[in-house]
Parts: C-alpha cells; sequence; structure tokens
C-alpha cells in the first residue's frame, strides 16, 4: 500500500504509539483486500455498530479506554446501534435479574466512553441513523466508516455512498485516522453485479424473505434485481425506502450483501442500468415456489414447535415513522375484524428514540397504545440474546432477528393475524 | 496427507483438529452465546449451520469459505482471542471477508501472547477435501496440511 507522507508518519509513531497502531489496523485491514492507498473520509458522520455494554465484550471496552487514555479519539461525531435495554419492553423477573446484574452490567460504563469519543447525542441509537428524524444522512459519494450490517448496505445501495461492511472497532479506528482503505465497495469495479437476480413472483413478495433468500444466494456477492420495481415502484419514497431497510438487512444478515442495485430505482442502476452487470454474471430465478421453499427451511428452534407465542418484536432494523403509522391502522383494523381491543401477543414496535419522540405527537400514538402495543427504542436483538429467551416462544417479521436468535419468522400478514387474535 | 498453499493473513504455526464448515461462518450467531456465558468448549451456536451447530470451536482449525452476518464479526472474534476462546486457526477457502479480516487484524496488532493464524485462498479443492477430525498444521509460509 502506498501511504502519503502524514499517514506513514503517523504509522512510523510520530504522533503516539497508540494513533500508530491504529492506523496499522486499517494498513493491514486494507493489505488484506490489495488495496492500494487510503482515501478520506467524506460524511459528516460515523455510524458504529456497538452500543451495548456486555460484560462479555470486556476486551473492546478495555481497548477504548486504550484509546481515550492517549486522547486518540476522531474529530468525527457519531451515531450507535440501538440500546439493549429498555424497561417498556416486557421482561420477568429472571430476565431483568440476569439482563441488569450479568449481562449488561458495563451499559453505562461504556456509554460514558462513547460521549468521549464523540456520540453526536443521547438520541443517536439506531440502527437506522439515516432516518431524517436522526440526521446521519450520508450524501451519494461520500465515504464511509461505518459497521452494522443493515446501515451499510443501505447507505450503499439506497444512499449511493461508499462503505465496505467494515467490522465493529474498525469503524471508529477509520474515523480516528480520518481514512479508509480503498476497495470493494469503495471502487467502481467492486460495486458491478455478479449476480442477476429476476423476481417473478405474482403478488408483491415480502421484503424480508426475498432479501434473504437472495442473501443466502449470492452471499458477499453485488445482486442487480429486476422485476422489483413493479411492485415497489420507481421513486425513492417513504414506503420504497422502508421496503429497501428490511430488504437489505436480511440480505445483510442472511448472506453478507453489502450492496444491491434495484432495476429501475436505486440511484446507480437508475444512472447506469445493466451496465452494472459484469461478464458471466450468475442468475437466480425468484418466484412464488422459491420463496415458500426459502420460508419452509428455517429451522424451527422452540422447544415446544407449536407453543403459543410470548412476545412480538416488530422493528429490526427499526421502523419508519410511515411503518408506526401503518402497523397501527393494520392493527386497530384487524381487532376490529376480530372483535377485539387490544393485541392478544404482548408486541413490541421498535423505532429510534428520535422517531418514536415524532410518533407521540401523531394521533396513531393513543391508537397504539389503546391497543396494547409497546413503543421502544431497543434493539431487539440484544434483548433475545441470552439462554432465557431461548427458551421463549418469540415471534417476529424480522429476517435478521430469526437469524441471530430462537425467534420464528412470520411475514407481515401472519404476524398481524397471530396478534390480533386471528387464525395463524 | 495433501498439501495446499494460501495467502498468510496474520502469521503463526500450529497443528490441530479441523472443524468444517461449507456454508459462510456466522461469527456472531456462532460465537456470542457460548463467549457470554462461559461456554468452556465454545460450541458453535448458529442454529442455520448445521455442520457445525453445536460443535467446539476452541482450539480447533476452523475450515471455511467466509463469514457472514452482522459486522459486530470482527469484535466477536477479537473478544474470543483475548478471551484466548478462539479456534487455533481459521483457514478460507476463498479470499477473505472485511468482518473476519478486521478480526483477525485486530487479534494480531492489539491482544498481546494470542496468536491465531489465518490462512485464506486455499482453494476450492482445499474445502472439497478437509473433513472433521482431520490433523491440520499451519506453516508460516501459509502452506496447510491435511491428513
Amino acid at each position: 500500500m502506498i501511504l502519503t507522507k502524514e499517514q506513514q508518519a503517523i504509522l512510523d509513531g510520530e504522533r503516539g504509539e497508540t494513533l500508530a497502531k491504529v492506523m496499522k489496523t486499517i494498513v493491514m485491514y486494507g493489505e488484506a483486500f490489495e488495496a492500494e492507498k487510503l482515501v478520506p473520509i467524506t460524511s459528516e458522520y460515523n455510524h458504529l455498530v456497538t452500543s451495548f455494554g456486555l460484560k462479555v465484550m470486556s476486551p473492546v471496552y478495555d481497548l477504548m479506554q486504550k484509546l481515550l487514555d492517549a486522547g486518540v479519539v476522531s474529530g468525527q461525531k457519531f451515531s450507535v446501534d440501538p440500546r439493549p435495554l429498555d424497561k417498556n419492553v416486557p421482561a420477568n423477573f429472571l430476565q431483568n435479574f440476569v439482563f441488569n446484574k450479568f449481562m449488561y452490567t458495563k451499559q453505562d460504563f461504556y456509554e460514558e466512553q462513547l460521549r468521549k469519543l464523540g456520540l453526536l447525542d443521547d438520541k443517536a441509537f439506531s440502527c437506522t441513523c439515516y432516518m431524517d428524524e436522526l440526521g446521519n444522512k450520508p450524501k451519494r459519494g461520500d465515504v464511509l466508516s461505518w459497521a452494522e450490517s443493515s446501515a451499510v448496505v443501505y447507505a450503499n445501495s439506497v444512499l449511493g455512498a461508499r462503505c465496505n461492511r467494515n467490522s465493529g472497532i474498525i469503524d471508529i479506528m477509520g474515523s480516528i485516522v480520518g481514512y479508509v482503505p480503498y476497495f470493494g465497495l469503495l471502487t467502481d469495479e467492486g460495486r458491478r453485479a455478479s449476480w442477476v437476480v429476476r423476481v417473478n413472483t405474482t403478488k408483491k413478495p415480502e421484503a424480508q424473505l426475498l432479501g434473504s433468500a437472495i442473501g443466502m444466494k449470492v452471499m458477499e456477492d453485488v445482486p442487480y434485481v429486476i422485476g422489483l420495481d413493479k411492485w415497489i415502484g420507481s421513486e425513492l419514497n417513504d414506503s420504497a425506502c422502508a421496503y429497501l431497510k428490511d430488504f437489505g438487512a436480511a440480505t445483510a444478515s442472511n448472506g453478507a450483501v453489502g450492496l444491491y442495485h434495484i432495476a429501475g430505482l436505486t440511484p446507480e442502476a437508475v444512472e447506469l442500468g445493466e451496465e452494472l452487470i459484469i461478464e458471466g454474471a450468475r442468475e437466480y430465478v425468484i418466484d412464488d415456489a422459491e420463496l415458500e421453499r426459502v420460508k419452509k427451511n428455517y429451522p424451527v428452534i422452540w422447544k415446544k414447535p407449536d407453543a403459543k407465542p410470548k412476545l412480538c418484536f416488530i422493528g429490526c432494523p427499526h421502523l419508519s415513522l410511515e411503518q408506526l403509522k401503518d402497523w397501527t391502522n393494520r392493527i386497530e383494523a384487524s381487532l376490529s375484524k376480530n372483535g377485539k381491543k387490544k393485541v392478544t401477543v404482548p408486541t413490541v414496535l421498535t423505532a429510534a428514540p428520535g422517531v418514536l419522540e415524532v410518533f407521540e405527537k401523531t394521533e396513531y400514538a393513543p391508537k397504539l397504545k389503546a391497543a396494547g402495543v409497546v413503543t421502544s427504542y431497543i434493539c431487539p436483538l440484544m434483548y433475545m440474546n441470552n439462554p432465557l429467551c431461548k427458551k421463549m416462544p418469540v415471534i417476529t417479521s424480522s429476517n435478521k432477528l430469526r437469524t441471530y436468535t430462537s425467534a420464528r419468522y412470520y411475514t407481515d400478514e401472519e404476524i398481524l393475524s397471530a396478534i390480533t387474535g386471528g387464525e395463524k | 496427507m495433501k498439501q495446499f498453499k494460501g495467502r498468510v493473513i496474520t502469521p503463526g504455526e500450529v497443528t490441530a483438529e479441523a472443524v468444517v464448515t461449507t456454508q459462510g461462518f456466522n461469527t456472531l450467531a456462532s460465537l456470542q452465546m457460548a463467549l457470554q456465558f462461559g461456554d468452556k468448549e465454545v460450541k458453535c451456536g448458529d442454529q442455520n449451520n448445521a455442520e457445525l451447530h453445536g460443535k467446539s470451536l476452541l482450539g480447533k482449525a476452523l475450515c471455511l469459505p467466509q463469514t457472514i452476518g452482522s459486522t459486530t464479526g470482527g469484535l466477536v472474534l477479537y473478544c474470543a482471542c483475548a478471551m484466548e476462546k478462539n479456534p487455533a486457526c481459521m483457514l478460507f477457502s476463498g479470499h477473505i471477508d472485511s468482518l473476519a479480516a478486521a478480526g483477525a487484524v485486530l487479534a494480531d496488532v492489539w491482544v498481546d501472547g494470542v496468536t491465531m493464524p489465518v490462512i485464506d485462498s486455499l482453494g476450492d479443492e482445499f474445502l472439497n477435501y478437509v473433513k472433521d477430525g482431520m490433523k491440520i498444521t499451519v506453516s508460516a509460509d501459509g502452506t496447510v496440511s491435511v491428513e
């Protein structure tokens, strides 16, 4: 890798041993991908994936402390993934004990570290930092040092920013030195598609199921999806963006997709069209039967597969304001149809603190509350990641949550029916 | 015995028993529960990986195509190394992915006293040939012997 004089001086330790190690990390990371150079980060803000003060992650907090002690911090402020705890979310005595006294004992300590490292503000905890209500929305062409797979794939695909699927810690280290290695999704060539996915379904495919199927098929490659604009339109409006947010999160968690192109919709596909597809690209055709096959193959790991659900999470990644309103309408209508007043399964809708703040001021908030639904800024994944939840029958419309926990995936319609007393 | 030559991401020499996955290794799903709740054998917790689920990863030669999933993957791997709960080595048939590379580099630069050789580009034939329980020897130049 060819470094500038300034970069080489940092690596040589002229600005201290700790900063030299940070630069060494970024250089070695780039060399693993034959990166020829480092390029400046151009986004206004960074986004970090590590939001949780898990006791077991002590090595991470030790490392952050080394950075703080050496005064090695970034000038770039950042948002971070959602908090793992929220008293609003139903939990029994034992769960609360395990969460607060055993698992997340480092939460306060770590949040203090985050503030010192450059956290935007106390509301900057969400995986959907790019929502207007949060304000960390990069521009097309911006170079990022983000982590959080669902945010990275959204920034690349929907916003046209440029970011590799960086890991936690690498995210902040890039920001500290101000540079990221030039490889992969930062390059024009790395953004070309090696898969053509043809969507031949007879109805609008479920975002999180379609994303799962594509993620599992293409893994870390870039897919060019043809036929989806028929169902979600050719304009990046609220509805299409929310769809792509959920679709992308599933491609990234069920596989390792960092960028997708949707023909006729996403910015690079609109500009460059099928020029983005490399010669010899493989093809994957998705029809109704293929989606059904994928869904049927998800393992059911509940102790009693026919158990009555005890909790439902909707919003991984976090919901948009429009999605919160839409769920409110659908829950209200379905309860009415089924002759019920409140949801029959404890249900949590999750969204960013700033989004919830706006939602609370709308006419929808009291309706949702009256239906017995809880809203929260929590990370459902962090809530579920413990052995107590493994025994708990939790349902979700998130394919990301299904992938990492024992939560069982259902389509939005199935979830709606299950929580409003209809037939599953 | 068969030998394969790969590219050294982080150097080292080790001999260990193989555990093999032919699908992507989801680092968070595989390791988090084991690390969080002190599983001494570090059994793989990824329910979506039938080849590895429930198998011990500690001190094993983990043979894989790539890692997948959450971008916490690299820091989970870093923590596993810092806590000495890591595989003995990681051997990739293809090019290493960005999350695994981050974990390997973070462990190499920031963890003292732990060596986890990471070799990539060993080829599809490597992953077709190697099976659970085979003896793996990793040399400093990236040569991997399988017997």
